[in-house]
């Protein structure tokens, strides 16, 4: 369907023209660039939020299509459109950066207009890339969103920034040739570059298997999985607080959204024969990055590791769904166990957004995320330590709060695959809570242990604000998970529909198994 | 009634959410007044309900308050519940902590002294735990009234969230914020379990709400489930071992009891309720409310029976050489959990949730008794300090020894009818293990007399043994301490003798607890059964009243009559004093197994697997190969002009060849 | 008679002698120009003859161009190697490898 206003052209374009005037009013009076920028972060998100109300959950097919010639020569569209998977990714990316501009606000000294301009390119970029419905469009905003997030590292990060900014362009760079060329490949198969084309292309085994481990290199180490991960906690250790929110929040789910939108649907087959592949993957990640942020000593390299080990939770969910599949038994579980990946996609966005939000009040205080600088915090910053605690029991995944939703779902899920997936995820009841907690316990708890910390003042109206917001969003989407699950639970079933039946030739029986 | 139930769920919560966030504006007063008015009206509409179901004018309600989500099929809801066990449940849970919060006002009335100096977290503490106790409240009110397993586990969770934070309450202590960080992560050992068996639920009866899951089950009885190979294990015994993990984790059994003793550092109100009372009865709910699967399952209920009954008896044995009056107490708590655990095992659930009543009275009623002594002696918790308190303290002294009494099953008092009808019970069981478990309980009996009167001598009786300075400011609490010990003492000691003939042998339970015929012991002994006067007599004559006299006697004769046999025993029994005192070695095992082996682990992933294997070999690997071959390739590069005129020459004659031969 | 292949011969050895001069040449950079105007001056010689033999005069007006080119090569050539000399007060091709790697 075509919309009358071009809502997502508008919420792609408009942040990118803000960076363009944020970035021309200069340093002179940051007052006007902050203001500007935080103007902009809102109406882009007052205009997402347009996609939300009007959204048709009951209905699988993609809303607030836009269609417009762009270069004719290679058959590459402006395609753009949204369903219920890329929509709450969408309004998700326009409320974080509303966040990330206001939390910014005074820390950010050093030319502060590049600063926020960046954000508001990425977030135009971002946008772009879960809505994009043409390939190369796609890739266009892939890469594209690498360039302000480089240059965020690079300029306002920590001290070893030149390392971690190429170690991070590098490796996500790497990663995604891989995927231009299965594009490519599936252009010269298709004579088109939509990715809904894309999707019903009928493709042989070995074809599936080679554009789906192209896939995966890109989307793999996007996610990050293990063992692709070893650039994120470089990258979130050296990037800025608002750094760090947008690669936790955001970026890290452009992965998992390419899994759903190309891995799964366009190879199906090569998805059911691999889903070991990522399986082990992911339950690698979940209980050996779990031991490994148990004994980190600084507290963003801890955050990184736990959000390697809850994305894990977002590819298990994913790639259940075939075991699932073989299980007569199992109902309706490759549903929930996609949905709960989705779901997991946005409570950590939520949450590790505020766990890097919280490390990052104490940096701006003290200048240091080390763990064992700190102690005692408590009895400081009152307030800022309950939100703290609060944060890190929705990181464990408490009941009550969105971190235990997706969590939940995926457990669920996972038990109708296997019961030893569901064993390994479990752990992470136990792992999750071991390494957020005693981090915790160090931090915030404690006699005070230094003069420094003594000398800490409580979180500001600012700060407050920001991690306040989240706190209301993190226990909304934990007590009532209804309004997200149902706006993308028609794409889902859609989508399980889909992969159940095999491109190749012979179609096997598990179309039976759905709901 | 819905409206009903969700007020009895809510006041708590608003009270929780008032005292929270704006305790600073409200100030103490307003603190504790707005959460008791939210657990009182809660108390009072509970004991309305319980009304209702005891006189039959209230049906069972079963509803859903809102649709949580619905996802895969499943519908996922929160809604009550409300039967004869729920509404026995509230009324329990709620009575007691009405009780806990007016004692609070006297026990954490100065607690600025508890904090350091200038600490903003000392400011409100006052008004945070009242905040917390009524959350508290909350949380237990959605566990028990839930209908679905979801709610069951949000319930469970947040009574631990709770826990944590009030164990860890005086966040200033080291040895506090050690134990609730200890509480929450063996809990969560549980919870593991207890997850794993929701997603066996889920996955075979296709819903969580326990209406339909109860429904499906006996069609589901003799499904095996594929685990490994060919290796297939029974369904119901899978989620009945599952599920019961997590009771273990939450009622503190073998071997995930580690957590409850330390569970001690926390303020005494809460040992109280939620160490004591509430919380740690959750399993044992629990499994009562889930007595249609576990019927289904003999190996679970063997399962459950051997592991509450080691815990009832060993831990009992630890709570003899304990010298912290609250530890003591903690331990009996340990071992009154594993009588109402093996109650369960024995198909007894009655009987299970019966004990879980009456010690709920009782065993709330020492820990306060014991925090009136602690306010009293000025925060030592030290028995080996105290002595002939009765003089100052009488109102506390006369409770503690109803409560004491009640504990130990002495006739007539109310721990005497729960206690006999369990070990009768387990007696007349069948189920595997239940000769063991007999054994165990009968002989616990004598090891509870012995320690609760030995504590109960060593701190009313006796020589003082306080310095001069504790002894001259020594003198009875203030009111608000000691009502709630008055008005605890009253069902401690009557609760038995009114309900024992409903609850057990009547139709209470009749249609809520599910028991298989071949399994139930309790209608073999109410056919036995004639009025309390006669099970009080009959109890007389039995094994356990001479062992609970026993224990008393001695206990009396060691620390009354001949103190110096006390100290003789320890040498002459020194491994087992030691053994005792090291807890078994439980702690020392979980410290250097699976702290320092998780740690060890993630060490060994970190620098050998991450920085050596990944970053090390792979990613700057990978680099170093490039800048190797580089290296080699750039001394083609010489910089002079003719090396790269001749290069070109060559070349061109190469692509002219090329060309013109093919 | 002189044959076309005349003409073409003498392009032929000028070239190659102007390309041995290049990468034979290790001493001085103004050799390398003059080498470089004598390979154009081959390229010429060619476009004269071909333009002569064919009948077409769109060869000589080439060479015209060339020619100017080559005029201002070499000037431009110049004025680089007395830029050159002033900076490293050396025109010796051996001491000129900047884009050594």
């Amino acid at each position: 369907m075509q919309s009358a206003i071009p809502v997502l052209s508008l919420s792609i374009w408009l942040p990118i023209i803000g960076g363009l005037f944020v970035l021309a009013s200069g340093d002179k009076v940051p007052g006007i660039s902050r203001w500007t920028a935080l103007g902009f972060s809102i109406l882009t998100f007052l205009i997402s939020l347009l996609l939300w109300t009007g959204f048709e959950s009951d209905t699988a097919q993609m809303q607030f299509v836009e269609h417009a010639t762009w270069i004719p020569g290679i058959n590459a569209w402006y395609y753009l459109g949204v369903d219920g998977i890329s929509m709450p990714l969408i309004v998700l990316t326009t409320f974080i950066t509303i966040l990330v501009v206001i939390a910014g606000w005074e820390v950010i000294q050093y030319k502060p207009s590049q600063y926020l301009a960046a954000f508001l390119m990425m977030e135009g970029v971002m946008i772009g890339v879960f809505s994009a419905l043409d390939a190369v469009l796609f890739y266009v905003f892939w890469e594209a969103m690498l360039i302000p997030m480089f240059i965020i590292i690079g300029v306002w990060g920590g001290p070893n920034r030149v390392y971690a900014t190429i170690k991070f362009f590098l490796y996500t760079f790497f990663g995604s040739v891989f995927m231009l060329v299965a594009l490519i490949y599936m252009y010269f198969k298709s004579g088109s570059y939509s990715i809904l084309d894309f999707q019903q292309l009928p493709l042989s085994l070995t074809e599936q298997v080679w554009i789906f481990l192209a896939f995966l290199a890109a989307f793999a180490v996007k996610v990050p999985m293990w063992p692709v991960h070893t650039w994120l906690p470089d990258a979130h250790v050296e990037a800025p607080t608002g750094g760090s929110v947008i690669l936790a929040a955001i970026m890290l789910k452009i992965g998992g959204y390419g899994f759903l939108r190309f891995s799964l649907p366009i190879t199906p087959d090569a998805s059911a024969t691999l889903d070991w592949l990522i399986i082990a993957m992911s339950l690698i990640a979940v209980v050996y990055i779990g031991f490994v942020a148990l004994v980190q000593q600084d507290m963003k390299k801890l955050i990184a590791y736990s959000s390697i080990a809850h994305m894990g939770f977002v590819t298990l969910g994913f790639f259940i769904v075939f075991a699932i599949f073989n299980r007569p038994e199992a109902v309706g579980g490759a549903v929930l166990g996609m949905a709960g990946g989705m779901v997991q996609m946005v409570s950590h966005g939520f949450i590790s957004a505020a766990m890097f939000l919280c490390v990052g009040v104490l940096y701006d205080r003290l200048h240091s995320r080390e763990i064992s600088t700190y102690g005692g915090v408590i009895h400081t910053m009152p307030v800022f330590g309950a939100l703290m605690v609060f944060f890190a029991m929705a990181n464990a995944g408490l009941p009550g709060t969105s971190g235990f939703v997706g969590e939940f779902m995926v457990i669920l899920a996972s038990f109708q695959a296997d019961f030893w997936y569901a064993f390994l995820a479990a752990t992470t009841l136990i792992l999750g809570a071991a390494y957020t907690l005693w981090m915790v316990k160090r931090v915030v708890y404690g006699p005070v242990t230094s003069d420094q910390v003594a000398g800490l003042r409580d979180a500001n109206g600012r700060e407050l604000l920001v991690l306040g917001t989240l706190a209301v969003a993190v226990v909304a989407l934990g007590v009532w998970p209804e309004p997200l699950v149902e706006v993308m639970d028609a794409s889902i079933q859609h989508l399980a529909q889909h992969i159940a039946v095999s491109k190749l030739a012979a179609a096997p029986a598990a179309v039976a198994a759905l709901p | 009634m819905e409206n009903i139930y969700l007020t009895i769920v809510l006041a708590p919560l608003l009270g929780s959410i008032v005292a929270g966030f704006f305790g600073g504006r409200i100030g103490r007063a307003g603190a504790h007044w707005v959460t008791i008015l939210g657990v009182g009206l809660s108390c009072l509409l509970s004991l309305y309900v319980l009304k209702g179901f005891v006189d039959g004018s209230l049906p069972v309600f079963d509803g859903a308050v809102y649709t949580w989500m619905v996802s895969g099929g499943i519908q996922f809801e929160i809604g009550f519940l409300v039967d004869q066990l729920t509404a026995l449940m509230m009324a329990v849970v709620t009575f007691v902590s009405l009780m806990v919060h007016i004692y609070t006002i006297g026990y954490m009335a100065d607690d600025e002294h508890n904090w350091p100096k200038g600490s903003l977290a000392g400011k409100n503490s006052y008004q945070r735990f009242f905040s917390y106790i009524s959350l508290f409240t909350f949380s237990m009110l959605m566990l028990v009234m839930s209908n679905n397993f979801l709610q069951l586990f949000f319930g469970w969770e947040a009574v631990g969230l709770v826990s944590y934070l009030l164990i860890g309450f005086w966040s200033v202590r080291e040895t506090a914020i050690f134990a609730n960080l200890k509480a929450f992560l063996v809990n969560r050992v549980g919870d593991f379990g207890f997850i794993l068996g929701i997603a066996a639920v889920a996955m075979y009866f296709h819903s969580l709400d326990y209406r339909e899951v109860f429904a499906l089950a006996p069609q589901l009885a003799n499904v095996q489930i594929q685990v490994w190979g060919d290796t297939s294990w029974s369904l119901m015994t899978t989620i009945g071992v599952l599920l019961f993990i997590g009771a273990m984790g939450k009622s503190a059994q073998v071997p995930l009891h580690v957590w409850l003793p330390d569970s001690m550092e926390g303020p005494t109100p809460i040992s109280a309720l939620i160490h004591a009372a509430t919380m740690v009865t959750a399993g044992i709910f629990m499994v009562a409310r889930m007595s249609p699967l576990y019927e289904l399952s003999e190996t679970a209920l063997s399962f459950i029976m051997v592991i509450g009954a080691t815990t009832a008896f060993f831990m009992g044995l630890i709570g003899l050489v304990q010298n912290d009056i609250k530890r003591v107490v903690a331990y009996s708590t340990l071992s009154q959990l594993g009588y109402m655990i093996t109650a369960l095992g024995a198909s007894a659930y009655a009987a299970g949730i019966f004990h879980l009543m009456t010690h709920a009275f009782f065993k709330a009623l020492l820990f306060l008794a014991a925090g009136s002594v602690i306010i009293a002696m000025h925060h030592d918790q030290d028995i080996r300090n105290m002595g002939g308190l009765r003089k100052y303290l009488p109102i506390t002294w006369i409770t503690f020894l109803l409560g004491s009494l009640a504990l130990i099953g002495f006739p007539g008092f109310s721990g005497f009818f729960s206690k006999d009808a369990i070990i009768e019970a387990v007696h007349l069981s069948q189920v595997g293990g239940s000769g063991y478990a007999s054994i165990l309980l009968t002989l616990g009996v004598f090891v509870t007399a012995l320690y609760s009167f030995r504590l109960y001598f060593l701190v009313f009786h006796g020589q003082e043994r306080m310095d001069e300075h504790t002894r001259h400011h020594l003198h009875e609490t203030p009111a608000v301490v000691w009502v709630p010990l008055v008005l605890l003492a009253i069902p401690s000691v009557f609760i038995g003798w009114l309900s024992v003939e409903a609850v057990l042998f009547g139709d209470w339970f009749k249609g809520v607890i599910l028991v298989a015929p071949h399994h139930d012991v309790l209608a073999q002994m109410g056919a036995g059964y004639h009025g309390q006067a006669g099970f009080v007599l009959h109890g007389m004559l039995a094994l356990p009243f001479w062992l609970a006299m026993g224990g008393l006697a001695l206990a009396w004769y060691i620390y009354m009559v001949n103190p110096a046999i006390a100290a003789y025993l320890m040498v002459r029994f020194g491994t087992l004093y030691r053994i005792l005192d090291g807890k078994y070695g439980f702690d020392q095992m979980n410290m250097a197994l699976f702290a320092g082996g998780s740690r060890g682990l993630g060490k060994l992933f970190w620098k050998t697997g991450d920085q050596q294997l990944i970053d090390g070999t792979l990613i700057n690997g990978s680099a170093q190969g490039v800048g190797w071959i580089a290296e080699r390739l750039r001394t083609i590069q010489t910089g002079y002009l003719y090396h790269y005129a001749i290069a070109m020459i060559l070349g061109l004659v190469v692509l002219l060849t090329v060309f013109v031969t093919f | 008679m002189i044959e076309l292949s005349d003409y073409l011969m003498l392009g032929g050895v000028l070239f190659a002698i102007s390309v041995a001069g290049i990468f034979i040449n290790r001493k001085n950079l103004i050799v390398l120009l003059m080498c470089i105007e004598l390979m154009l001056l081959a390229v010429n010689t060619n476009f004269i003859a071909f333009s002569h033999f064919l009948g077409d005069m769109s060869g000589q007006i080439f060479v015209f161009f060339i020619l100017t080119v080559a005029a201002a090569e070499a000037a431009i050539g110049l004025a680089i190697l007395v830029v050159l000399f002033r900076n490293r007060r050396t025109i010796d091709v051996e001491d000129l490898d900047a884009l050594k790697g």
